[in-house]
């Protein structure tokens, strides 16, 4: 929680750190007419001191409001509002193709050692080291243009064509980090195998699958989870370049656009919010990796 | 000590055969991949055949022909000299970040170690507000306000990886501080800086080398991302990820080599670093017991 | 003890009156390391009669932990397993399945470590009554109730809050014993006990062992027990098999086995105790270090090198096993050396 209050001032006082006064920043260095500074100077308190401008801008957005866009003329929430759910949706279906693909591949190949096993471990190494915005054009290559299953621009309209357009963006944002979870999974799972407390199991004649569910894959969920969670969490920033690459009106393509356009308020309103959202998903981590393992108490997670 | 037989000297390998049984195929295809890779970042624009600044538009997506391995990118340069030249940056961005970021990591890592107590609470808790940051996040926040470009962006990715290495560098050195060999040198008298500059780093560097490794290729994806963005590199400078960006268009018009060669530069050299440091963290947890 | 069952398993003749619950005959056992084959056990046989408690003493690498292993069937995958393992006259060492699991149910084994053989994330109620529920279809109250039972005989008197607890909740004697109340549960004919005591400190050693034997009798067990302690041995089995490098060097009723040994490794091995009651100048190590199945010389006797009473013959072939005195011995020797051997040899 006070890393989310001191990031929020991080965010808030990068506006002082830019060259020049406040309101050149806010107005992203383009000329204003004398009256709309006046606004500006009453609108940002910005002839009171630091603290307090803060505190206000703080209390504002609690309150939900963020500012008004420079460049849009609109209040930034609306924008974000309108934009939010694409985001949430893109990272939503990235994040259950890492847990579905990922973590299965990883238990199939901690499980069978063999030769799935050592393909697995191949295809992860290459996988890994694809980053999102080119595992994106790979796929617009290979699924929209030649093979023209799927599109490779926009939002669609409609849960379906929302579904169709979201793939191969889900797909791109997933590629790395459904690498690393599968390789983290399958160490976990071939670490647990080997555990003594598995051979108990075993030694009572307990039934092969009820000892894989029961101990090795239920006891290796914890560190999964953990690294699941963390990935899941760094797919809220990585969103913004898929978003770009497949002109998805996404939370992240307006926040590159704000930061080229130099729109301070979208930008810190933006920030806050992915912010936000990256420490919840931490704590959610926290929170989970305390309830599975009951040696641990909140909070105590090993970083 | 009993002599080695001159018989069993013989038939012990080299330490070249040896090195080269334990890198494997692997290794060695990394090695020639990285060393390719520093060669061009180094010698690129001299390298290159062609100009990789001229546009030409009358030449615009021209595939392979003549002595254009990889044709035209969209405005009619010469994408194999482009990639050459844009090895530049796309390598020596990354290793700016790594050369800021590991130092000031180990420094803070092994004085929290060292200190221990307050000094160690406090610059925990300062790093832990540092990860609340995604790393492009902050170069995103870098950007809009000192606008865009590649100082920005590596000054941004390094204060946000340098609580990462911090912390794996401090568990390192916490368990190096608690050696008996340092408590020796400490009841000797030496002081603080000379036991933690001459005694605990050269211990710990094995892991600091890895992590620097692994830090480069996530430096590398990010700056390439960041680019791409347009936020990094700006065009028309060199740039792997600047290329994909700008010959993206060529995609869905069916001209897809100029950007999937340069999504295939970064992926080749991305992994060539992954393995090297997986290599390296291998030994540096062996050398460690 | 009313039984006094015969030490030989290899001669068919013999004044038992009941089958034997287990028949371990010519079991060899080589394990694959680095792409080599290596024997971990050569050629050992016995038998163990229902309710009867037979120890199994050696040091580290005698192949005790071994031999109970191939009994309860948790060999490492790669090992190469000969001869037989019957069990109520059904051979076990190769069936799988089914069978392999209705086989589980009979024997229980109870391990060295009990904090690394449990479960850290689940309830001790699971890791008790576990086998209950699965095996033996026991619904989930029942088994609860019969598990509280079961700890109250262990000493554990609160057994409805402990079965909430977690292992790291509990110190290691109680662990053991809840290991023991866990494998009692299941009403299995043969107890495998691989060092139960040896990871815990020593009054509480005694307090588990106490129970372990208490508990064993009283349910009429069969007992496999394994350990390098010859007195805990001799203290509560009825017979005792001492190992050396992967083969049985002697068995014997315990109450004759410290008077009257018959191989010189086991007096060696009782002679190495020291005995609080007398005064001694020095310690009676047994010189050189315990050797491995594998690395001990097939043709001879593999523990000649460090035995007091070598003589030619016992480099000239491997020996035979002599049966004497109501026991066995491995030793070429062993007639001529009969009465001689002590717990304390003479200086």
């Amino acid at each position: 929680m006070a890393s989310l209050l001191i990031a929020s001032f991080v965010i808030f006082a990068a506006l002082y750190l830019a060259p020049g006064n406040p309101v050149a920043a806010l107005s992203g260095g383009r000329p204003l007419p004398p009256g709309s500074i006046r606004v500006l100077d009453q609108r940002y308190h910005l002839t009171e001191p630091f603290l307090a401008q803060y505190w206000y801008w703080l209390g504002n957005a609690l309150h939900g409001n963020l500012g008004i866009s420079i460049t849009l003329r609109e209040n930034v929430s609306t924008l974000i509002a309108s934009r939010i759910w694409t985001t949430a949706g893109l990272v939503l279906y990235a994040s259950v193709i890492i847990v579905v693909l990922g973590v299965g591949a990883g238990v199939a190949s901690g499980l069978r050692p063999g030769r799935l096993d050592t393909s697995s471990l191949v295809v992860t190494a290459i996988s890994a080291a694809i980053p999102a915005f080119v595992a994106a054009i790979g796929l617009i290559v290979l699924f929209a243009v030649k093979l023209r299953w799927f599109p490779a621009l926009g939002n669609g309209t409609g849960f379906l064509s929302n579904i169709r357009h979201f793939t191969l963006p889900a797909v791109a944002l997933a590629v790395a980090s459904l690498a690393i979870v599968a390789r983290v999974t399958r160490a976990a799972v071939r670490e647990e195998s080997d555990r003594e407390h598995v051979q108990t199991a075993v030694s009572r004649g307990i039934p092969a699958r009820h000892v894989i569910w029961r101990h090795i894959v239920r006891n290796a969920a914890i560190p999964i989870t953990t690294i699941t969670g963390i990935t899941i969490a760094s797919l809220i920033a990585v969103a913004a370049v898929v978003e770009t690459a497949f002109s998805l009106n996404g939370l992240g393509a307006y926040l590159v656009q704000a930061a080229q356009s130099k729109d301070i308020a979208v930008v810190q309103g933006i920030s806050l919010v992915l912010v936000t959202a990256f420490v919840v998903v931490n704590l959610l981590v926290d929170v989970l990796y305390a309830a599975l393992d009951p040696r641990v108490t909140l909070g105590s997670r090993p970083r | 000590m009993s002599a080695v037989p001159l018989a069993d000297k013989a038939r012990a390998p080299s330490r070249a055969q040896a090195l080269l049984r334990a890198t494997g195929p692997a290794g060695i295809a990394s090695a020639i991949v990285l060393t390719v890779a520093a060669l061009a970042a180094v010698f690129g624009p001299l390298l290159a055949p062609y100009d990789p600044n001229l546009p030409n538009l009358s030449l615009a997506w021209i595939g392979p022909v003549g002595g254009h391995l990889l044709g035209y990118d969209f405005e009619g340069r010469d994408v194999a000299s482009r990639l050459l030249a844009g090895a530049q940056t796309a390598l020596l961005g990354p290793l700016a970040v790594v050369v800021l970021s590991v130092p000031v990591g180990t420094l803070l890592a092994v004085t929290a170690a060292w200190r221990r107590g307050a000094s160690d609470a406090v610059i925990s808790s300062g790093l832990n507000i540092l990860f609340a940051f995604p790393a492009i996040l902050l170069a995103l926040l870098a950007a809009a306000v000192f606008g865009a470009g590649l100082p920005a962006a590596v000054l941004a990715l390094s204060a946000a990886y340098t609580p990462y290495v911090a912390r794996v560098l401090r568990g390192a050195a916490l368990k190096e501080r608690t050696q008996a060999y340092i408590a020796a040198l400490e009841v000797q008298g030496a002081s603080a800086t000379s036991v933690c500059l001459r005694h605990l780093i050269p211990n710990i560097a094995p892991l600091i080398v890895a992590q620097a490794t692994i830090l480069f290729g996530y430096a590398m994806v990010d700056l390439a991302a960041i680019s791409f963005l347009g936020l990094g590199v700006q065009p028309p400078t060199a740039n792997w990820g600047v290329m994909i960006s700008e010959n993206q268009a060529g995609l869905l018009q069916g001209y897809p080599l100029p950007a999937l060669a340069a999504g295939a530069c970064i992926v080749l050299v991305v992994i060539a670093v992954n393995v090297l440091g997986e290599r390296l963290f291998e030994q540096a947890r062996v050398a460690r017991r | 003890m009313s039984d006094p069952a015969q030490p030989g398993a290899l001669r068919s003749t013999g004044t038992a009156s009941r089958a034997p619950l287990l028949e371990v005959a010519g079991l060899s056992v080589l394990l694959e390391v680095n792409g080599t084959r290596r024997p971990v056990l050569r050629d050992v046989s016995f038998t163990v009669a229902p309710g009867e408690a037979v120890g199994l003493v050696g040091e580290s690498g005698a192949g005790k932990t071994m031999t109970a292993r191939a009994v309860g069937r948790l060999l490492p995958a790669g090992a190469h397993v000969q001869g037989s393992i019957r069990f109520a006259s059904t051979d076990v060492a190769a069936i799988t399945g089914a069978g392999l699991r209705r086989y589980r149910t009979q024997v229980a084994m109870i391990f060295q470590d009990p904090r690394a053989h449990t479960n850290p994330v689940r309830r001790i109620e699971d890791f008790m009554t576990e086998a209950l529920r699965t095996n033996h279809g026991v619904r989930a109250a029942q088994a609860r109730d019969r598990a509280v039972d079961m700890l109250a005989q262990v000493g554990i008197e609160d057994g409805a809050r402990r079965l909430r607890q977690y292992p790291h909740q509990m110190s290691g004697g109680m662990l053991q014993r809840i290991m023991i109340a866990a494998a009692l549960l299941i009403k299995p004919r043969l107890l495998l006990a691989d060092e139960p005591t040896t990871a815990l400190d020593v009054t509480t050693q005694a307090e588990v062992m106490a129970i372990l034997d208490a508990l064993r009798r009283e349910y009429g067990l069969a007992m496999l027990f394994i350990t390098h302690d010859l007195d805990l041995a001799a203290a509560i089995c009825d017979r005792t098999i001492v190992m050396y490098a992967g083969q049985i060097v002697e068995v014997r009723s315990s109450a004759l086995l410290h008077a009257n040994p018959l191989h010189p490794y086991t007096a060696a091995l009782a002679a190495a105790r020291p005995d609080i009651t007398k005064t001694v100048h020095r310690l009676r190590a047994i010189p050189g270090h315990p050797l491995s199945a594998f690395e001990a010389p097939p043709e001879e006797c593999a523990f000649a090198p460090r035995c007091a009473h070598t003589r030619d013959v016992c480099r000239a072939a491997a020996p035979g096993v002599a049966e004497l005195d109501g026991g066995l011995s491995r030793c070429a020797r062993a007639h001529q050396l009969r009465g001689q051997l002590q717990a304390v040899p003479n200086a």
